[in-house]
């Protein structure tokens, strides 16, 4: 027994040194969490914060040109030119150059003095429909701000007055909502997708046949290949979380202990998933073409990472729910940002335990067939 | 003269046998033959239709502590329009919050009790909503759909309240409206699918080159080849012209499905589009070659061509918009590939851009295919170390 046993610390030092040795891919496994956290931190964001805007004022009276003072003083609006046509907005959002023109119609204070009303128009380059309408409400509310400040000092609005409080992310940074999806992808990378290529890596190149024959158990063998990557993957949870929580203030709210022991067994279901996919393939390229294509890239766009699953049609909303970093999600989201409990994330919990469950014996019996 | 014909004759016939060796090995693998040829279409069709931010019908939970003909008309207005759907109602204070911890809706709407009260006596009343802004972006967009449904009850409240009408001073009132060109009812897919496009011909392109040198490094073939009087440049050209071909057919298939499948509108012309895919395509199957040949084994090269497409894709703007990176990381993004292909694409086929609208990143792209191809036929020693 303890003999056995020493044999199997053999082996999973064998392989920490075999992962390890190959630098490229030790720093890259380290690196690109760190990276595309510093990236969703600082550069990756949902907000739309410089709109660049053309005029077009057919009117040019002191009106007009407060407005148009307004909207670029608020700093989210740049100008971008001045236009002397309509025929002119169709070129400049072709080559790009602008999202937004705003016109003003001929004698726009005139109007406004005399029949209360003037028009002007906000054309959005459209090919990008949310941040058309995200460019349309801020142009219009600016214009209201203005607007209501000529009105004298009356702010009291009459009628119901709405007061929006936004909790759990009050200043609505997109890094909130990005980390636990980082989370996700980047288990489901070093876990499913390396274990499923170096166990195929010992397959084609034969050695598989070689551990077979050895005095090492096949579950062994599996454990012995897997554990490496459970290590470096609570390497990485942590070092996402920390560096989250440090550099940009993303809140713990909940338990942090159950935070770990929830990427456990995330972890566990990403291992098994890979232990699966190298038992049905045989070559690296296949095995690493099954982990992109059918679970890196669902775990990025079916999981609600940055898309929400609300808006899918009800077709991939269905899909989404055998995603297992569907519900990682929920539970990460739910401890770190709301400090929701095991009370209310059981159901999540459950639904990952079973899956790994089945992944588990599935693979396990794939790979005592292949055994007879 | 006839010696030089000769020359260049048996040298292309050098490259046609390496084709031939290429084409047979792809088509010889079973297992890849599917992941080539089926999966990107799934893909396009399920990430197109994913990738969105519409917020439909959003789940809110009421509190309402007034319980007067009033704030009964307020609350039909949020169930009536479509964008609200009611999934509870409670009458604790404390337990709104645990309705959002729960995911049991995304808004809580507490009408305070008094609330009819104070509109008959001041006209003036205040109601609390509580959005869980866990994701920020559909957060503010439900905050937009709530101000709307109150300003709307706002405009008809003199039908409700008879006495105030006359009270409310008449403002000069600034008419907008607003008009989103060349997708006027701002549907997401049209914006996607161009781009989606873009990142399946770069997920094939970079892998299959990637992996390709990698691998008769691995299984010793390539020592092989080293051996025999193949020059350099031939050698790289049999390497990629199959990729080269297999993308640009990869991308007449996703084209097709984009115009029949999800009618994307095609503004621009197809050769455009066709010269410069064949460009941006030299761009990235020369970086998947030099990956390859840097590397040591396939894990290693995948690993490499995975972690610079993460990078390239996040900058591209292709799900988050350009404009919102602050400006040092819009600069980092003029050297990215993905970002002006996809940007040319959405051009071209929303906008109907022609070549000189899109010169620029046309020419950027061209600059990056003659550095990769460069450092990949110079980093290829047929010599190992």
């Amino acid at each position: 027994m303890e003999q056995s046993m020493k044999r199997f610390f053999a082996f999973v030092r064998k392989e920490f040194y075999h992962i390890l040795r190959d630098r490229r891919t030790a720093a890259i496994l380290f690196g690109m969490p760190i990276l595309q956290l510093l990236l969703f931190g600082y550069a990756i964001r949902n907000e739309v914060s410089e709109v660049h805007t053309g005029i077009l004022d057919m009117s040019h009276d002191t009106v007009t040109e407060a407005i148009t003072d307004r909207l670029f003083s608020s700093g989210t609006f740049i100008f971008a030119g001045t236009l002397q046509s309509e025929k002119e907005i169709a070129p400049a959002f072709a080559a790009g150059r602008m999202n937004e023109v705003v016109i003003f119609e001929p004698d726009f204070a005139g109007r406004l003095q005399k029949d209360g009303v003037a028009r002007m128009q906000v054309i959005t380059d459209g090919s990008n429909p949310n941040v058309s309408r995200i460019v349309t409400g801020y142009t219009e509310s600016v214009v209201h701000d203005w607007l209501a400040e000529q009105a004298d000092g009356t702010t009291q609005i009459a009628g119901v007055e709405p007061v929006p409080l936004m909790i759990f992310n009050p200043s609505l940074k997109s890094v909130y909502l990005f980390v636990p999806g980082l989370m996700a992808m980047i288990l489901m990378l070093v876990s499913a997708l390396m274990t499923s290529i170096s166990i195929t890596r010992e397959k084609e190149s034969g050695t598989m046949e070689l551990l077979l024959v050895s005095s090492l158990r096949p579950l062994q063998i599996i454990v012995g290949k897997v554990v490496p990557y459970l290590l470096l993957s609570f390497v990485n949870v942590v070092t996402v979380v920390s560096l989250a929580y440090f550099v940009f203030g993303v809140p713990c709210r909940g338990n942090i202990a159950l935070l770990l022991v929830e990427s456990l067994l995330f972890i566990m279901t990403a291992l098994s998933l890979g232990i699966m996919i190298s038992t049905i393939t045989s070559s690296q390229q296949v095995a690493m073409m099954i982990s992109l294509a059918g679970l890196l890239l669902p775990t990025v766009l079916l999981s609600g990472f940055i898309f929400p699953i609300r808006s899918m049609p009800w077709p991939l909303q269905a899909i989404s729910h055998i995603i297992p970093a569907r519900w990682y999600l929920v539970i990460v989201r739910g401890i770190m940002l709301k400090g929701a409990g095991i009370a209310v994330l059981w159901k999540e919990t459950l639904i990952l335990f079973f899956m790994t469950a089945l992944f588990m014996a599935a693979s396990l019996r794939k790979f005592s067939e292949r055994l007879q | 003269m006839t010696d030089l014909i000769h020359k260049i004759h048996s040298s292309l016939t050098v490259v046609g046998y390496l084709l031939q060796k290429e084409f047979l090995q792809i088509f010889r693998n079973r297992g890849m033959l599917p992941i080539m040829f089926i999966m990107p279409f799934i893909q396009l069709i399920i990430l197109s239709n994913a990738a969105t931010f519409d917020v439909p019908e959003v789940p809110f939970h009421l509190q309402d502590f007034d319980r007067t003909a009033l704030s009964d008309q307020l609350v039909r207005r949020f169930t009536s329009t479509g964008y609200f759907r009611m999934t509870g109602e409670s009458f604790r204070q404390s337990s709104a919050i645990d309705v959002l911890t729960g995911n049991r809706a995304d808004m809580v709407l507490t009408i305070p009790k008094d609330f009819e009260q104070e509109m008959m006596t001041t006209g003036h009343a205040r109601i609390q909503i509580l959005i869980d802004a866990e994701d920020g972006f559909t957060a503010g967009v439900i905050r937009g759909y709530a101000n709307d449904i109150v300003a709307a009850f706002n405009r008809d409240l003199f039908d409700l309240l008879p006495q105030f009408a006359g009270t409310q001073p008449v403002r000069p009132v600034i008419d907008i409206r607003s008009r989103g060109w060349y997708n006027p009812e701002l549907a997401y897919i049209d914006y996607m699918v161009p781009g989606v496009l873009v990142v399946l011909v770069t997920l094939i392109g970079l892998f299959l080159s990637g992996m390709n040198v990698v691998r008769e490094k691995e299984i010793g073939t390539i020592d092989q080849i080293n051996v025999t009087p193949i020059r350099r440049w031939q050698f790289i050209t049999g390497k990629l012209l199959p990729f080269w071909i297999i993308s640009l057919g990869e991308l007449t298939v996703g084209l097709v499905i984009a115009r029949i499948l999800f009618r994307v509108p095609m503004l621009g012309h197809y050769y455009v589009i066709y010269l410069v895919a064949a460009i941006y395509l030299l761009v990235v199957l020369g970086m998947g070659l030099l990956i390859s040949t840097v590397t040591e084994s396939q894990q290693q090269a995948m690993f490499v061509a995975w972690f610079f497409i993460v990078i390239f894709v996040l900058l591209s703007g292709l799900f988050t918009p350009i404009q919102s990176m602050p400006h040092w990381a819009q600069n980092l993004t003029l050297a990215n590939p993905v970002r002006h292909f996809v940007d040319i694409m959405r051009r071209v086929m929303l906008k109907g851009s022609d070549f000189g609208d899109i010169a620029g990143p046309f020419g950027i792209l061209g600059a990056e295919a003659l550095v990769m191809l460069a450092l990949a036929v110079n980093r290829y020693r047929k010599t190992t170390a």
